[in-house]
């Protein structure tokens, strides 16, 4: 008898925090991966942004606020500003880069470039009709917010950790994950600012 | 073994017309391609896939030498016509939630004496899986135009959809995406292409219930599983295992929550 309540005692901290469903969960996400290229069963580890936003709830709008804002400042203060001052680079390549969808996946090299995938999900230059419609148009960008310094540090962060704004945004954190490199970040800037781009006339 | 040829011709002369009614009717470009599928739906190359599969299915093969005309898909052994529909679904002898892919396999294992760790380490259209899928496409074309009908009253079936539910919202990876990142809203699209919202039943049933399906642009038959290893590739997720719990899970709340919808499987996709 005696045994059996010292059973009881050592397993049920156990679930204190954690439903059977939950450990259940674990095991078969441990059980039902494996590595693959470059996507390797690490992928599945989560951060608190990842955690906090995987709840149903959460995206339903009943998420706990003063987590999102302390996931909001922790992805902000990751934000790395460009080393040499310079937001802009060239809009052209920048259209390149936002026309690619490629990368990160188990089919991908490690050694090739990423797209930023962005037309996959925004309207940006109106003479590309196949876009998508998960995140807002962004045509004529620079022409409607403006291209003073508050914007383009704006923009910046929000291409690199979008979460630093919105903590269940739908958008990849492409400078914390380094999905694209400075360089790229930099031409999608002028893309979206650069008062000569196509997205702003 | 068996060969499947496609009517490439066809399609290529579908992908001409495809493009030239899009430069025509830029306005409403998703209302071009419905147009497109109508026209070669008519056509669907999963036909040589089903009569393969139906070969198969008769056929005595393996280390037993049997056929899998015994196997019992969910409704009793041998029976075909409508299992689809009401599938995932708990089975007794494996103690395990199985969806067709996974029971077909079963069935190879136990009646025909093929190893599944083959199978499951294998790669898709090659080698035995490729004869599962086969036999996938045989049986699916049996529940066409069925209501979908899947139970959640066994506390396995239960548990199953829960995993599932929960797996479709896990958010990980370099992209932060979860299944729900595209289809837990409705009206949306990655570039021109439909998402179903798979959270409600409309969706899911539009969903669910197109697939397996031949896919155009690769030119092959895509079972559930094969649908479900793109997902994730796309996700940016390491791989699922060939089906793996996770890979059951989350056909069964697809499933679930088409309950009441059509199977209109074998579908045809770009």
């Amino acid at each position: 008898m005696k045994k059996n309540y010292l059973i009881v005692f050592l397993i049920l901290p156990l679930f204190v925090g954690c439903s059977i469903t939950d450990q259940k969960f674990d095991k078969m996400m441990k059980n039902s991966f494996q590595s693959k290229g470059i996507a390797s069963v690490d992928r599945l580890n989560q951060d608190d942004a990842q955690k906090y936003c995987s709840d149903p709830a959460t995206l339903a709008g009943k998420g706990d606020p003063n987590r999102a804002e302390v996931i909001q400042k922790a992805n902000m203060a990751t934000i790395k500003q460009p080393a040499s001052g310079k937001y802009m680079g060239d809009w052209k390549s920048g259209e390149r880069v936002a026309q690619s969808g490629r990368g990160a996946t188990w089919t991908d090299k490690p050694e090739a470039a990423n797209g930023g995938g962005c037309y996959n999900c925004h309207q940006i230059n109106k003479s590309e009709v196949s876009y998508g419609n998960l995140g807002p148009s962004l045509w004529n960008y620079g022409k409607l917010r403006g291209y003073g310094q508050e914007v383009v540090t704006y923009t910046w962060n929000r291409i690199n950790n979008s979460k630093a704004y919105n903590a269940c945004s739908n958008m990849p954190r492409y400078g914390h994950f380094n999905l694209l490199t400075e360089k790229q970040m930099q031409d999608v800037m002028a893309l979206l600012l650069d008062p000569n781009s196509p997205v702003n006339q | 073994m068996i060969k499947y040829h496609a009517n490439k011709a066809l399609i290529a002369i579908s992908l001409f017309l495809l493009h030239a009614t899009v430069a025509q009717a830029q306005q409403a470009p998703t209302a071009e391609i419905e147009k497109y599928r109508a026209m070669i739906a008519d056509g669907n190359p999963s036909d040589l896939y089903e009569m393969a599969g139906e070969e198969l299915w008769k056929k005595k093969m393996g280390p037993k030498n049997a056929s899998l005309e015994k196997c019992d898909l969910g409704m009793g052994p041998g029976i075909i016509k409508g299992v689809y529909a009401v599938l995932p679904k708990y089975f007794k002898d494996t103690d395990r939630v199985e969806d067709l892919e996974s029971r077909v396999v079963s069935c190879m294992e136990s009646l025909q004496g093929f190893s599944a760790k083959d199978i499951i380490n294998g790669s898709f259209g090659k080698g035995k899986r490729k004869d599962v899928e086969a036999v996938v496409a045989y049986v699916v074309a049996n529940s066409k135009g069925m209501t979908i009908n899947v139970s959640v009253s066994h506390p396995k079936e239960k548990e199953m959809y829960e995993l599932g539910k929960k797996s479709f919202f896990y958010q990980a990876g370099p992209m932060d995406f979860s299944c729900a990142s595209c289809h837990a809203d409705p009206g949306k699209r990655i570039r021109l292409q439909d998402l179903p919202n798979l959270t409600e039943q409309k969706g899911a049933a539009l969903g669910w219930g197109a697939w397996p399906a031949y896919r155009v642009s690769s030119g092959t038959f895509w079972t559930m599983q094969y649908r479900l290893n793109d997902c994730y590739r796309q996700q940016r997720f390491p791989e699922p295992i060939y089906i793996s719990d996770d890979t059951i899970a989350v056909s069964m709340y697809m499933a679930v929550n088409a309950n009441g919808g059509k199977m209109a499987a074998p579908g045809l996709k770009r």
